[in-house]
């Protein structure tokens, strides 16, 4: 079992949840989270003071996937987030050491799904 | 005569019709996702700032300056002529200009009522040519035929006491025609948008139900029982209304909601508009009750037949609930009311629901056909949508460079 994070472009999520439903990849945990990248993004403009230097907004995903499906889900958010610009995000593939579904206490592979 | 009464209602009517539009913003702006409420209020707000200088430029000219045609001429260009003394044939109690400043809080709340149809994907500099040239080769117009000296369609005895036809079933048609020629947000199937903000829209709900007093008693032009007349039938239609609103869910969807009270609150006083000035209190509650189960069946169960993206419902609670109205005019209308109005088809004079039928044809033939036009022009001239990636963004960042929300602090 793997924990897939991905960080990627707020504008990308829905073309992302698209890829990841059509490779039937439906449970991912999303969260509204700042950054601090290589990308200068679209600059705010306050009364004439341009905010620079600032936290970027990206989306993280969270996606806990048996190991058969790591490679869907990789494929899936690139797919769906790769502009080919600074920015785009990164993804990040952790082991996974459980997984427990708290309304059946099933562990491991079968909780997953 | 001038007479201080009536003038310093008007004055406190037009600034009361003024605090529509803001209280507008913010009904519509709550209503959006989060990433374009700032273009919202910027819209209403820039409404503002262009009609206002419109109006006092040509617009009042062309709308009410005497005369027999198109547009009531150019006699009135920067108000020339239009001074303190009182204009008869409009309000012979008041300046002339206060009539004129009252009028204009009603040109910059029409194409106002237009953004809940593009919003969240018309690009900026497209949204103000086009207001502009629907403020004046709609707007204007229609409202000369109506109120104007000379307009054909009040020589020919249609009712409208505050602006059921001009601003309400105008605004109305425009707004579906939009829906038309803009085409759905993206992933609305896939993502269907909430409101971002429902304490929003109860806030502009409730600037919208205080300004209307001012729209419609002010239509009285006159601090008598006439405006007291429009003043209860507002107040009642618009409260039987929202609860005709909230028991329609409670019924089909098992529970009441705000949204769908607030949206009835507006459905009535749109409703009563025309009404407001000729009939009485237990009409205006008919009229309230009924305008929210012909707005919820078009805003719940039509439009997601049809498909069409009117995104905030202008074309479901404007155009169904004005046309209600005007009609309801030709129905409850009653010479005891108002002397200077006429008997509708309950109080023996069928004739007058006929007319109303005719004024209600005209507006929606005439509007629809022009706002396609000045959309078809706009658009070959600078496209009328933002492109798919700043619309996915959201228009506060891509048209403004601005925020409305940070995430920390």
């Amino acid at each position: 079992m793997k924990l897939v994070i991905a960080i990627i472009q707020p504008y990308k999520l829905e073309a992302v949840k698209e890829e990841l439903y059509r490779q039937e990849v439906n449970l991912i945990t999303v969260s509204e989270v700042l950054g601090h990248g290589r990308q200068k993004g679209v600059a705010e403009i306050y009364r004439g003071s341009k905010e620079t230097g600032n936290l970027l907004r990206k989306i993280r995903l969270e996606i806990a996937v048996n190991d058969n499906f790591v490679e869907p889900t990789v494929k899936a958010v690139i797919k769906g987030a790769k502009t080919g610009e600074t920015g785009d995000g990164k993804i990040f593939i952790l082991d996974l050491k459980e997984c427990i579904r708290i309304r059946t206490e099933e562990h491991g592979g079968v909780a997953i799904g | 005569m001038i007479n201080a009464g009536d003038t310093a209602w008007v004055l406190i009517s037009s600034a009361l019709v003024m605090l529509m539009t803001p209280g507008l913003a913010f009904f519509y702006g709550g209503m959006v996702r989060k990433k374009n409420i700032l273009s919202v209020l910027m819209q209403c707000f820039i409404i503002m700032c262009v009609l206002s200088l419109q109006w006092v430029i040509f617009g009042y000219s062309l709308s009410f300056a005497p005369a027999k045609g198109f547009w009531g001429g150019l006699s009135w260009l920067g108000l020339k002529g239009v001074g303190f003394e009182p204009y008869a044939d409009y309000a012979g109690t008041i300046p002339h200009q206060a009539f004129m400043i009252f009028q204009a809080m009603f040109a910059i709340i029409t194409p106002a009522l237009i953004i809940g149809a593009f919003a969240e994907r018309m690009k900026f500099s497209a949204f103000l040519v086009f207001t502009l040239l629907w403020a004046t080769f709609v707007y204007d117009p229609l409202c000369h035929w109506v109120w104007g000296i000379g307009g054909w369609l009040r020589n020919l005895g249609a009712l409208d006491f505050a602006g059921g036809t001009v601003v309400h079933i105008n605004a109305g048609i425009a707004a579906l025609v939009t829906a038309l020629v803009i085409g759905r947000r993206k992933n609305l199937d896939s993502n269907m948008p909430t409101p971002h903000n429902l304490p929003f829209v109860v806030l502009g709900t409730g600037l919208l139900w205080f300004g209307w007093f001012g729209f419609n008693a002010g239509s009285a032009l006159s601090a008598n029982g006439l405006a007291v007349n429009a003043f209860v039938v507002t107040n009642t239609a618009a409260a039987a209304a929202g609860l005709s609103w909230a028991f329609i869910e409670w019924l089909r969807n098992g529970k009441p909601t705000i949204f769908g009270t607030a949206s009835g609150v507006v459905a009535g006083l749109v409703a009563i508009t025309p009404a407001a000035g000729f009939v009485s209190v237990i009409p205006a509650i008919i009229i309230g009750l009924l305008v929210s189960v012909f707005c919820f069946t078009a805003v719940s169960i039509i439009k997601p037949k049809l498909g069409y993206d009117d995104s905030l419902d202008a074309f479901g609670v404007h155009c169904i609930g004005g046309v209600w109205g005007a009609l309801a005019t030709g129905l409850f209308a009653s010479k005891a009311v108002n002397v200077a109005g006429r008997d509708g088809l309950f109080f023996g004079n069928p004739k007058q629901f006929l007319v109303q039928l005719a004024a209600v044809a005209v507006t929606l033939v005439y509007t629809f056909i022009v706002t396609f036009a000045i959309y078809k022009v706009v658009d070959m001239l600078i496209g009328i949508r933002v492109r798919e990636e700043e619309e996915l963004m959201g228009l506060d960042l891509t048209q403004h460079h601005e925020r409305a929300y940070t995430v920390l602090e």
